[in-house]
């Protein structure tokens, strides 16, 4: 059985479907067999940044309204055959989502899958419940400003509500992305430090991504960070990211930061 | 001016910390009060289907902590009503 995976904020604009991309390729790329979902009904954006946005023929609701078989729908990367995409409709709207429905399809892709990623839509209405209902895992994006902290507390408590597994008394493992991370500005003061996010949030740190121009760069070309330039230094965050998320215990590095602060950078324990 | 260019060059991040603080301790203290305010109706008909009680002797309060949550349940019976029960 495959592990859920879901990528949330609560706040728009953070870095969900970036996060999401890049994650699922970095877990591709070692071999899983990974699908991300986009439950972004109505502004689906996954498949655009995948590059796959020509390849779209059926989505996630003809499947659930039984119009298209869920093979159909779903888009294999045309760099990495274990990475799969399952788009959001473009038409319809959030309603279109029921919770049975929903509930179908992740216990399928479940069964072929490694990891099922759910990239969910901003705020916390139903495609955003819907995303992180069947979740074993959640990601936390995060951008260290007061609005997204805010958000993200917001979602941490939904997490431990509105899931499956809390409904079964269970436990959503849940881990914070810090990204857009700027450790110039942080280290002047003008920035919430990584430490202060995860003072204020209190879950594990699952990896800092930096602020950088190579995040646009890949999506301009339609390709995943980790996929554009693996070796930039978002990708090699994503790459550590999805390394812990299997379970590898790594020590987080700071981006941008000096290695030879080693107090600093082996200080810190993994999520 | 120059005073006054002192004062921009203010770091903001722990601003930005401390209002978050503040915000965040209200906000999940408020959250959970309509979880406290449903359980306390709920936990009053229960106990109010076998003894006769007074609703403002029933507290219920919700402590939240990193790792757990806390759930402090205080009914006060009358004497006679617990006569009566037993």
């Amino acid at each position: 059985m495959g592990k859920v995976i879901v990528v949330t904020s609560g706040k728009g604009g953070v870095g969900k479907t970036t996060s999401s991309a890049a994650l699922g390729a970095a877990l591709a790329h070692k071999g899983d067999r990974v699908v991300i979902v986009d439950f972004d009904v109505g502004l689906r954006n996954l498949d655009l940044v995948m590059g796959a946005e020509r390849r779209v023929v059926y989505d996630l609701v003809n499947v659930i309204q039984g119009e298209a078989k869920l093979s159909q729908a779903l888009i294999r990367d045309k760099r990495l055959e274990t990475l799969f995409l399952l788009p959001a409709s473009q038409t319809r709207d959030k309603d279109a989502l029921t919770p049975s429905g929903v509930e179908t399809v992740i216990t399928e892709l479940k069964r072929v899958f490694d990891w099922v990623i759910c990239d969910s839509p901003a705020g916390i209405e139903r495609g955003a419940t819907l995303a992180m209902r069947h979740a074993d895992i959640a990601v936390v994006v995060t951008n260290p400003e007061v609005s997204s902290v805010r958000d993200s507390d917001r979602i941490i408590g939904l997490l431990d509500a509105k899931t499956v597994k809390a409904e079964q008394g269970e436990r959503v493992e849940k881990h914070l992305l810090l990204t857009r991370y700027d450790s110039n500005r942080a280290e002047r003061g003008d920035m919430l430090k990584v430490d202060d996010v995860l003072e204020i949030l209190s879950i594990p740190l699952i990896g800092i991504i930096p602020e950088s121009m190579d995040v646009l760069r890949a999506s301009n070309i339609g390709a995943p960070v980790t996929l554009a330039d693996a070796r930039s230094a978002p990708a090699m965050a994503y790459f550590d990211a999805a390394r812990r998320l299997a379970g590898e215990v790594l020590p987080i590095t700071i981006p941008g930061e000096k290695r030879g602060i080693f107090g600093k950078i082996f200080g810190r324990k993994a999520a | 001016m120059s005073i006054f260019s002192l004062f921009r060059k203010q770091r903001s991040a722990p601003m930005a910390r401390e209002r978050l603080q503040v915000l965040l301790a209200h906000e999940r203290a408020s959250s959970s009060s309509d979880l406290v305010s449903v359980l306390r109706e709920e936990i009053l008909a229960v106990i109010a289907k076998h003894v006769q009680l007074d609703s403002d002797k029933v507290h219920v309060k919700m402590d939240r902590d990193e790792n757990v949550s806390i759930l402090e349940i205080d009914v006060e019976i009358p004497l006679d009503a617990a006569l009566q029960a037993a």
